[in-house]
């Protein structure tokens, strides 16, 4: 049986959990405050994407003949054979779940609702711990991007949509898919599906029907679908930021709660301890006034 | 007289909001565009250049650097790749992109690199400009126009 635990180490291990609470608690809200300003950011940025969108669909609505709009290279439908995927991870862990649940959907995509058949696919990894695990794994990565800012300027995401608009056209891929975690609120994020091309043009609503153009309306067009893949792509990339940090905020938190806790039972346990031994001290020194005691005697 | 609602926003954020606007120009891809109230509606590709907006006697410029225009019912917006209004331009920064752009586009290189300088050069030259526009501005009194928008920069 091992020796009992001195008092003095337990102090000792409460005030170390007790140091480990404080900093999951300054983390927690370090990540309270990041995750505030992604989802300002994430508002920030809707105006614009809501613009392009309505001015897209209702162009794809409008341009004729048909036939020219499909013979855009960023709308060209193929049969799906090969195939890019974009998987945007944290560059930091201590979030939770969050990349664990990421990267599980994403192996489920690439081996389970792939098209078939496939006759190749290729990935593009946004954040190092999706890197990482590309990389440990040997998975077929062809570009990555790592270090994201915790505040992503939409230069950030212009060379990945520049590589995935690229390939696309090239004919080196036939589709674009975006895994990223989509922030739904604090407590719940999950990992989504989205497809960034072949772009779909979003239902028109005719508002622009009688407008002039300069120089046409194929033009406009063609210079739209560019910022409406970057659009998307930004977007996906704050959702997973602000899902990053609320990810970690309330893993820090539970964090912080598990060490209180700890830190409760263990001065239970050290209040016993300490007990234990003044009760031992007392009774030696009373056995040892009475064996004097009936020394005198 | 009609106003003009004005917004100027680019992916990340609103960069300038007004409703009181009496006349807008901007760069067109085609050559510049002026628009008053009760404008046609019209799309536009934009190029990069001075974005001016006039208040009664005020002016305000911000530089613009690609993009679209849609005016519509006395709403102007513009979406824009890049805009910056002029108190957010660093002229210390613009000139010594100036400088380096300049430099590269002296010395032969690849042709792509030369592009890029290129391109460099001529945003710096907007920035500069709209930048120096409102210190003389601000040198000859008031300048037009509220800027209350609060800012929510990336």
């Amino acid at each position: 049986m091992p020796q009992a635990v001195t008092p003095r180490e337990i102090r000792r291990r409460i005030r170390s959990i007790r140091n480990t609470a404080q900093i999951t608690r300054a983390m927690e809200m370090v990540a309270a405050s990041k995750m505030r300003r992604a989802q300002q950011q994430v508002v920030a940025a809707r105006p614009y994407a809501d613009r392009i969108r309505a001015m897209i669909g209702d162009l794809a609505a409008m341009t004729s003949p048909a036939e020219e709009i499909r013979n855009f290279p960023l709308l060209a439908k193929r049969p799906i054979r090969r195939v890019q995927v974009i998987m945007i991870t944290s560059d930091r862990g201590l979030a939770g779940a969050l990349n664990t649940n990421l990267i599980r959907r994403a192996v489920e995509f690439m081996m389970h609702e792939r098209p078939e058949p496939l006759e190749h696919f290729d990935i593009v990894a946004v954040g190092r711990k999706g890197r990482d695990w590309l990389v440990r794994y040997g998975w077929p990565m062809v570009a990555e991007f790592t270090r994201i800012s915790d505040h992503p300027s939409i230069e950030v995401i212009r060379p990945i949509a520049e590589i995935a608009s690229a390939d696309f056209v090239s004919g080196r891929v036939d589709a674009v898919f975006v895994i990223y975690t989509h922030f739904i609120n604090t407590l719940r994020q999950e990992p989504r599906v989205l497809q960034l091309l072949p772009v779909e043009p979003p239902e028109g609503v005719g508002e622009i029907a009688d407008y002039i153009f300069e120089p046409s309306p194929v033009a406009v067009l063609q210079a739209l679908l560019p910022r409406f893949i970057e659009v998307q792509l930004y977007r996906t990339l704050l959702e997973a930021v602000a899902s990053e940090h609320s990810a970690r905020m309330v893993a820090m938190r539970n964090a912080t709660q598990n060490a209180l806790d700890l830190v409760g039972e263990l001065t239970l346990t050290y209040n016993k301890a300490r007990q234990a031994q003044i009760t031992r001290e007392v009774s030696e020194i009373a056995a040892g006034a009475n064996a004097l005691g009936s020394v005198q005697a | 007289m009609a106003k003009l609602k004005v917004e100027v926003i680019t992916g990340e954020r609103v960069v300038y909001e007004a409703d009181d606007v009496d006349m807008v120009v901007v760069p067109g891809a085609e050559g510049t565009i002026g628009i008053l109230p009760r404008h046609a509606p019209l799309i536009s590709l934009l190029s990069m250049g001075e974005m001016r907006i006039r208040k009664g006697n005020g002016e305000e410029s911000l530089a613009v650097f690609g993009g679209f225009i849609e005016v519509a019912h006395n709403v102007v917006r513009v979406l824009a790749d890049t805009a910056e209004r002029a108190e957010e331009i660093d002229i210390a920064r613009a000139e010594a992109a100036r400088q380096r752009a300049q430099a590269r586009l002296q010395e032969r290189t690849a042709e792509i690199d030369r592009a890029r300088a290129e391109a460099a050069f001529r945003r710096s030259l907007v920035r500069l400009h709209v930048a120096r526009k409102r210190r003389a501005r601000a040198g000859l009194g008031a300048v037009g126009g509220s800027l209350e928008q609060p800012q929510v920069t990336g």
